[in-house]
């Protein structure tokens, strides 16, 4: 049974990785699990300078998701290479460095010096919902992707995986558009723009007023929307947003996903990767399937 | 830091929305540090884990005691024993009861009562001789007192003077502040910031059990934020996070 994926020459010992946001720097998670059993680390996201976040409260609970405004707290780019690093490179897994800016500049600059650090993927959020006049406004309009991605993508020596915001009218013109500019694989979803309010104070739960969605909620606005953007690209797709399972990884694939991404269940279940990747393979197994790579995009329509 | 498939062995319902909960959680307990919380998953309907602090470990036995408050731990409360439950723990930074001195007070208002108790068992197993004080909004809200007293000097208030001494936890604390050496409290937190207030006056170290609605419980979301100062002594506020650099914090160090 090969369970390896290809994203841009990158090889993952299989389809799933972390989703940004959700693993920190994999130092917790790595106490109930081997890291080398994923196929890559997504980071947590990545700015130029350290940030420390929003105040609390950052989350709140939503009928099977969360809504989050954490932020994008953290200790910088320089931090992540002198530190971070040289402790996910003991485990047998794929780096993928998360980053964000607030200009095109910014960007650019964090891409360069990245490009340069031992990772072995870029994703660039380029949908953050929570920087004010930051990520929101990239990712959510064409002539901003592309003028972000292009610019972006000049700096880049390593692949670049340009992560979508799901609060666009439509994803597949986005995607057009990234990899148009150059985006070498795409990732997606990125949180639902979401809020929810006490009804006892009458004030939002969260501090920044709204926050982003995810969880298994989300689940099915990411397979609808993977499958919009793999018919419109023919560029590696990671799928992420509300995956719990083998067998959500499995129709995240048929949706058009090359790979996936693993967050929010987490919080529920510390083994959740670990368990799925089991999923994963006892549904090849039944279903007589060698290569993983079989299920992308093998939906039948 | 362990994920464990425990069974209630034990359940006491105290009335006014308050539940007692044993487990039997052998990994977790061998671990357990007073000031420490678990991570409970409520029920299939609820996505997040519910952290609750520890209120006392007997070998393999933990104890908890929680305030319904919501769905999950209303699902909580309708456990009762050979129930399963998945808890991850035991989690946090705890209570430091050897920088506290011989003659420490172990502070509790409402529902942070409970974790006062195995940190008073803690403090005195270390030699010290510490007091209680707890303070609950009523008769009806009044537990675990009895356990309380078995350790050491107790000292009981409620809001209205319905049990014990009428008034609040700070002035009981006033009262003796010149013989305690150090403090340690849980509680809402405009009672700590006043115990913080009044400990930074008389001198003693003073540490803090804080709360904050709470994601993955281990240090990885960052969501449940806590305003920090600076470590240099510089204007400006850093984030800590509940669930690891917490719950306890030095109170000196708390933006509050």
């Amino acid at each position: 049974m090969d369970l390896s994926v290809n994203i841009c020459g990158v090889e993952l010992k299989n389809p799933i990785t972390t989703a940004s946001g959700t693993f920190g720097f994999g130092h917790e998670y790595g106490q109930f699990f081997d890291l080398s059993m994923l196929g890559g680390i997504g980071v947590k996201g990545l700015t130029p300078t350290e940030r420390l976040g929003n105040p609390a409260p950052r989350i709140a609970e939503t009928p099977m998701g969360i809504l989050n405004c954490v932020g994008l707290q953290n200790p910088g780019i320089d931090k992540f290479i002198e530190e971070q690093i040289p402790f996910l490179r003991q485990y047998d897994t794929k780096i993928i460095a998360n980053v964000s800016g607030n200009t095109v500049e910014e960007y650019c600059g964090m891409i360069e010096k990245i490009s340069d650090a031992d990772v072995d993927l870029i994703e660039m959020n380029i949908s953050c919902p929570n920087v004010k006049c930051g990520g929101m406004a990239f990712g959510t309009q064409v002539d901003m992707v592309e003028e972000v991605v292009s610019a972006a993508k000049k700096y880049a020596k390593k692949p670049l995986i340009v992560k979508l915001s799901p609060n666009v009218t439509d994803i597949a013109e986005i995607a057009r558009a990234a990899v148009a500019s150059g985006a070498d694989a795409l990732s997606l979803i990125n949180t639902l723009l979401g809020m929810r309010i006490d009804i006892d104070s009458r004030k939002p739960i969260l501090s920044n007023i709204m926050g982003g969605m995810s969880g298994p909620a989300v689940f099915p606005v990411a397979v609808r929307m993977v499958y919009q953007v793999r018919k419109a690209v023919d560029v590696p797709i990671i799928g992420m947003g509300g995956i719990r399972n083998g067998r959500d990884i499995v129709e995240m694939m048929l949706a058009g996903a090359d790979a996936v991404a693993m967050g929010t269940v987490m919080f529920a279940d510390p083994m959740a990767p670990v368990k799925a990747l089991e999923e994963l393979k006892d549904y090849m197994q039944k279903h007589g399937i060698e290569k993983v790579t079989e299920l992308t995009g093998a939906v039948r329509v | 830091m362990k994920q464990e498939i425990c069974t209630v062995t034990d359940r006491q319902d105290y009335g006014s929305g308050l539940f007692a909960l044993t487990l039997h959680a052998p990994q977790i307990a061998a671990e357990a540090k007073c000031g420490q919380f678990v991570h409970i998953t409520c029920g299939e309907g609820n996505l997040l884990r519910r952290p609750i602090s520890i209120c006392d470990v007997e070998g393999e036995m933990l104890k908890i005691v929680f305030q319904v408050k919501g769905e999950g731990t209303e699902w909580l409360s309708r456990r009762s024993p050979k129930h399963k439950l998945d808890v991850l723990g035991s989690l946090g930074h705890g209570f430091n009861t050897d920088a506290l001195g011989e003659r420490s007070v172990m502070i509790g208002g409402g529902i942070g009562v409970p974790p006062m108790l195995y940190t008073m068992k803690n403090a005195k197993a270390n030699g010290a001789t510490p007091t209680a004080i707890l303070g609950f909004r009523n008769k009806d809200a009044v537990i675990l007192t009895e356990d309380f007293e078995k350790v050491g000097t107790t000292y009981i208030c409620t809001d209205d003077g319905s049990f014990g001494t009428h008034g609040f936890v700070t002035t009981e604390l006033e009262k003796h502040i010149s013989e305690y050496t150090g403090v340690c409290a849980c509680g809402p937190k405009p009672m700590l910031k006043a115990i913080a207030q009044i400990a930074e006056k008389a001198n003693i170290p003073c540490q803090v059990s804080m709360e904050e609605r709470m994601g993955c419980g281990i240090g990885a979301c960052l969501v449940c934020a806590c305003g920090l100062k600076l470590r240099d002594g510089e204007q400006g506020v850093r984030y800590g996070h509940v669930c690891k650099d917490g719950p306890v914090f030095d109170a000196k160090e708390v933006v509050w």
